[in-house]
C-alpha cells in the first residue's frame, strides 16, 4: 500500500499545478453565497411586530370614545355588544374583558383583561389580524382607538386616556407578572 | 391526601370538546347506518384492523366521498370509463371494477395526466375539530389507519388560524432583518440555490389530547392523538441563512412571521434556530402542500407545532421575544396556582398504541401484533415498553424503524390475547433518559394547587381497554 502513496501524491501535485485554486475549492472564502437581495427600507415598510418596549409603534393616537365607534363598526359582530365573545358557528369571537381574579379558581376565564400581560400585544394583534373578515384593514388611529376602548372597558385605563406610541407601552396589565419560565422536564418525574 | 382537583377547562374549551364529542358520535352513527346496523351493532372500525373490505361499507364510503375525481374524467382510458354518478373518496378517482382484472387491459400509462391518485378503495381522511369558525380550526390525522412511519402529505394534520392562503411562489419572498449585518430578501429561487438538508421530523400540536385531561373523552386514536404527523422535510438550514446575512451580537431571539390572514408570529430562541431550524420547501419528496405552508415554512424539530410558522415570509432577529398573542395569551400553560408557564416549547417524549385502539373490535382470542408510534421532541426514542395489564408489568417493544432525532418510530409487540379483559399501554423513553409519565403524575405536578386551566402538553401514557367481547375503548387506568 505504501508503494501507491508517492504515485497519488504525484498525481495530486500535477492536478494542483494545472488547475487554478478556485476550481478545486468549492466554497468562497467567506462561506457566503451572495444569494438574495439587500432589503430596501421601502420594502420593509409594510412589516411590523411590536414588542413590550413599544419599538416600532407607528405615529397616531386614539381614545376609548373614538374606539367605541370603531368597535361597533368592526368588532361587535364577533365579540358582542359587551365584549363578551360570541361562540356561535361561523363567528367564535373571543371574550375580551372580565375574568380578573379567576386564574387560580376552578373556572379560569382568560381574557385581555385577566390574562394578557402586555398592552402592546393587543395593538400588534389587532393591527395584524383583525377584524377577522378584513384583516389588517384598520388605520393606525383606529387601532389605537379600539385598543383604548378595550382597555378602558376592562378598567385598565381611564376612558379619557389617549393611547399612542408613548402611552401604550406604559400601560400596566393586571396579569403582567403572571408568567413563569417553562419548568420542563419536570424534576418530579425523576423520582 | 392524594385527592386531586379535577382539571378545569375554560368555558370555550369545554364547548369545543362537547362539539367534538358530538361530531365523532355523528360520524360513527353514519357509518353504522350505512352498514345497516343499529347503533349498538359491531363498530365499523374493525376494518382498520383487518384489510378485508366489507362491500356494504365500501359502497357507502364511495357514495359519501367527495367529487374530487370527477374533473379528471377526460383523462381516463376508454376501457375504464368513469360512471358519472359514482364517486370516489377524496384524493381518488372512481373506476369500474372488472370481475377479473387479468381478462382485460387496465388503464393506460400516464392516463392520470402524470400525477397519481390513491386507490378508490382507500377512504381514510382527516377529521376537522368542530370549532365555531372553519377558518380557525384544526383537523386530525387518522393514526389508526396509517402504515409506516411517515404521514401521507394529504393526511398531515392541519391547524390554521386564518384559513389556507393561496400563494404564488414566483411572487413570494422571505425577508431576514433586525439585528443582522445585511438585511436581505430571498426569492424561492434564491432559497433553493443554497445547500439543503433533508431530514425526517414529526410535528405535534401542543394541544394534542386536550380533551383527555379529565376523563377519557374521544373514542378513537385519531381524536386523542391525531395532531401528530411525520414528514421528510427538505430545505435550507437557518444557520446557512444566518451566515449569509450576518448576525449581530445581541441577537438572541428570532421572530417568524407567516403570510396568511392571521399573519402568524412566534418568537424563537436563537439557540434553537441555529441548532435545528429548517426553512423548508419540500415535504415527502415534493413541494410542501398548501395547507402545510406552501411555498415555504419553518420547521423547528421537537418544538410545539404552532412555532413551525407556515407560509413563512419574514424572520426578524431581536434581543428579546416580541410577546406575540400566541406566545402570551394562547400557547401558555396556566397552572393550579394561577401562574402560567410561558415558552413551553419542547414536546416531551410520548407514545401511543394505534392497533388495537379505541372503537376497534378484536374478533376473538388469539395472536395480535400490537403496534404504535413513539416520539420525543428532545432527541431520539431510546426504547418503548408495552403493558397489557394496565401498567403493572412492562415488556420491551420491538422498534420497527431507525430512531432519528425528533422523529417518530413505529413499534410493535406480539400479544397472544387469552380473551380476558386487558388494558393496553405503551411508554416511551428518549435518549435523555426521560420516561413518559402517567396522567396522574402530570396532574399532580401541574394542578396540585387546585384547578388547572392548561390544555397543552399532555404527553401521558394512553390506555386502551380490551373487553371480553373484543371491543376496545379509551379509558383512564
Amino acid at each position: 500500500m505504501s508503494t501507491h502513496k508517492p504515485f497519488i501524491t504525484a498525481v495530486c501535485a500535477v492536478v494542483m499545478a494545472a488547475c487554478p485554486i478556485a476550481a478545486i475549492a468549492q466554497m468562497p472564502n467567506d462561506a457566503r453565497f451572495g444569494f438574495g437581495t439587500p432589503a430596501k427600507p421601502e420594502d420593509m415598510a409594510r412589516y411590523f411586530s411590536i414588542p413590550p418596549s413599544g419599538r416600532g409603534l407607528p405615529p397616531g393616537n386614539g381614545t376609548a370614545e373614538q374606539g367605541a365607534k370603531v368597535y361597533a363598526e368592526n368588532c361587535v359582530a364577533c365579540h358582542g355588544e359587551r365584549l363578551e365573545g360570541i361562540p356561535q358557528p361561523g363567528l367564535g369571537g373571543d371574550k375580551l374583558i372580565g375574568g380578573r381574579g379567576t386564574l387560580a379558581t376552578q373556572t379560569p376565564v382568560k381574557t385581555v383583561e385577566s390574562y394578557w400581560p402586555y398592552a402592546t400585544t393587543l395593538f400588534d394583534y389587532v393591527k395584524r389580524a383583525m377584524p377577522f373578515s378584513v384583516p389588517g384593514s384598520l388605520s393606525d388611529n383606529d387601532v389605537y382607538a379600539v385598543v383604548a376602548y378595550v382597555l378602558s372597558e376592562a378598567k385598565i385605563i381611564q376612558p379619557t386616556d389617549v393611547m399612542n406610541a408613548e402611552s401604550l407601552p406604559n400601560v400596566r396589565m393586571p396579569n403582567r407578572d403572571g408568567f413563569v419560565p417553562d419548568a420542563r422536564p419536570e424534576v418530579q418525574l425523576y423520582h | 391526601m392524594s385527592k386531586m382537583a379535577p382539571v378545569q377547562y375554560d368555558e370555550k374549551t369545554r364547548r369545543y370538546i362537547d362539539a367534538m364529542i358530538e361530531a365523532e358520535e355523528q360520524d360513527r352513527a353514519a357509518l353504522r347506518a350505512a352498514e345497516g346496523n343499529s347503533a349498538d351493532a359491531e363498530c365499523p372500525c374493525r376494518e382498520g384492523m383487518f384489510p378485508t373490505r366489507a362491500p356494504s361499507r365500501r359502497r357507502f364510503l364511495v357514495a359519501a366521498g367527495s367529487t374530487v375525481g370527477a374533473g379528471a374524467a377526460g383523462l381516463l382510458g376508454a376501457r375504464a370509463a368513469v360512471a358519472a354518478d359514482r364517486k370516489a373518496p377524496p384524493g381518488a378517482e372512481y373506476f369500474d371494477v372488472p370481475d377479473d382484472p387479468t381478462k382485460q387491459q387496465g388503464r393506460p400509462v400516464a392516463g392520470d395526466g402524470g400525477y397519481g391518485t390513491r386507490s378508490q378503495f382507500e377512504t381514510e381522511v382527516r377529521q376537522r375539530y368542530p370549532t365555531p369558525n372553519e377558518n380557525t380550526s384544526w383537523s386530525l390525522t387518522p393514526l389508526d389507519k396509517m402504515l409506516g412511519n411517515l404521514t401521507a402529505s394529504g393526511l398531515h394534520f392541519e391547524r390554521h388560524h386564518g384559513g389556507i392562503p393561496t400563494i404564488d411562489p414566483a411572487r413570494h419572498q422571505l425577508v431576514v432583518h433586525g439585528l443582522v449585518g445585511t438585511p436581505k430578501t430571498f426569492t424561492m429561487a434564491d432559497l433553493k440555490r443554497f445547500p439543503s438538508v433533508t431530514r425526517k421530523h414529526f410535528i405535534e400540536c401542543s394541544g394534542n389530547g386536550l380533551t383527555e385531561w379529565n376523563k377519557p373523552t374521544l373514542k378513537t386514536v385519531q381524536g386523542t392523538h391525531g395532531l401528530l404527523s411525520t414528514s421528510e422535510w427538505t430545505g435550507v438550514l437557518f444557520a446557512t441563512i444566518a451566515r449569509e446575512v450576518g448576525l449581530k451580537e445581541d441577537g438572541a431571539w428570532v421572530l417568524a412571521e407567516g403570510s396568511d390572514a392571521a399573519v402568524m408570529t412566534r418568537s424563537i430562541p436563537m439557540e434553537k434556530m441555529l441548532r435545528d431550524a429548517i426553512i423548508a420547501y419540500g415535504q415527502n419528496g415534493e413541494a410542501i402542500r398548501p395547507e402545510q405552508g406552501y411555498p415555504v415554512r419553518l420547521v423547528l424539530p421537537g418544538y410545539e407545532g404552532n412555532t413551525h410558522i407556515k407560509w413563512l415570509r419574514r424572520l426578524e432577529v431581536s434581543d428579546k421575544p416580541f410577546m406575540t398573542r400566541e406566545e402570551t395569551s394562547k400557547y401558555t400553560d396556566l397552572l393550579g396556582d394561577g401562574k402560567a408557564r410561558q415558552f413551553s416549547l419542547d414536546m416531551d417524549a410520548k407514545s401511543v398504541i394505534t392497533f388495537p385502539s379505541g372503537d376497534m373490535k378484536l374478533p376473538g382470542p388469539g395472536f395480535y401484533n400490537i403496534g404504535g408510534l413513539a416520539w420525543s421532541g428532545r432527541g431520539r426514542v431510546q426504547s418503548v415498553d408495552v403493558s397489557v395489564d394496565g401498567g403493572t408489568s412492562w415488556y420491551p417493544a420491538r422498534i420497527e424503524s431507525t430512531p432519528e432525532p425528533m422523529c417518530t418510530v413505529r413499534f410493535s409487540f406480539p400479544w397472544m390475547w387469552n380473551g380476558q379483559p386487558a388494558v393496553l399501554q405503551s411508554r416511551c423513553m428518549d435518549d435523555t433518559g426521560y420516561l413518559q409519565p402517567t396522567l396522574k403524575e402530570l396532574v399532580a405536578i401541574r394542578g396540585s394547587n387546585g384547578p388547572f386551566g392548561s390544555i397543552y402538553h399532555l404527553n401521558a401514557i394512553q390506555s386502551w381497554a380490551v373487553a371480553a367481547d373484543g371491543s376496545v375503548s379509551n379509558v383512564h387506568a
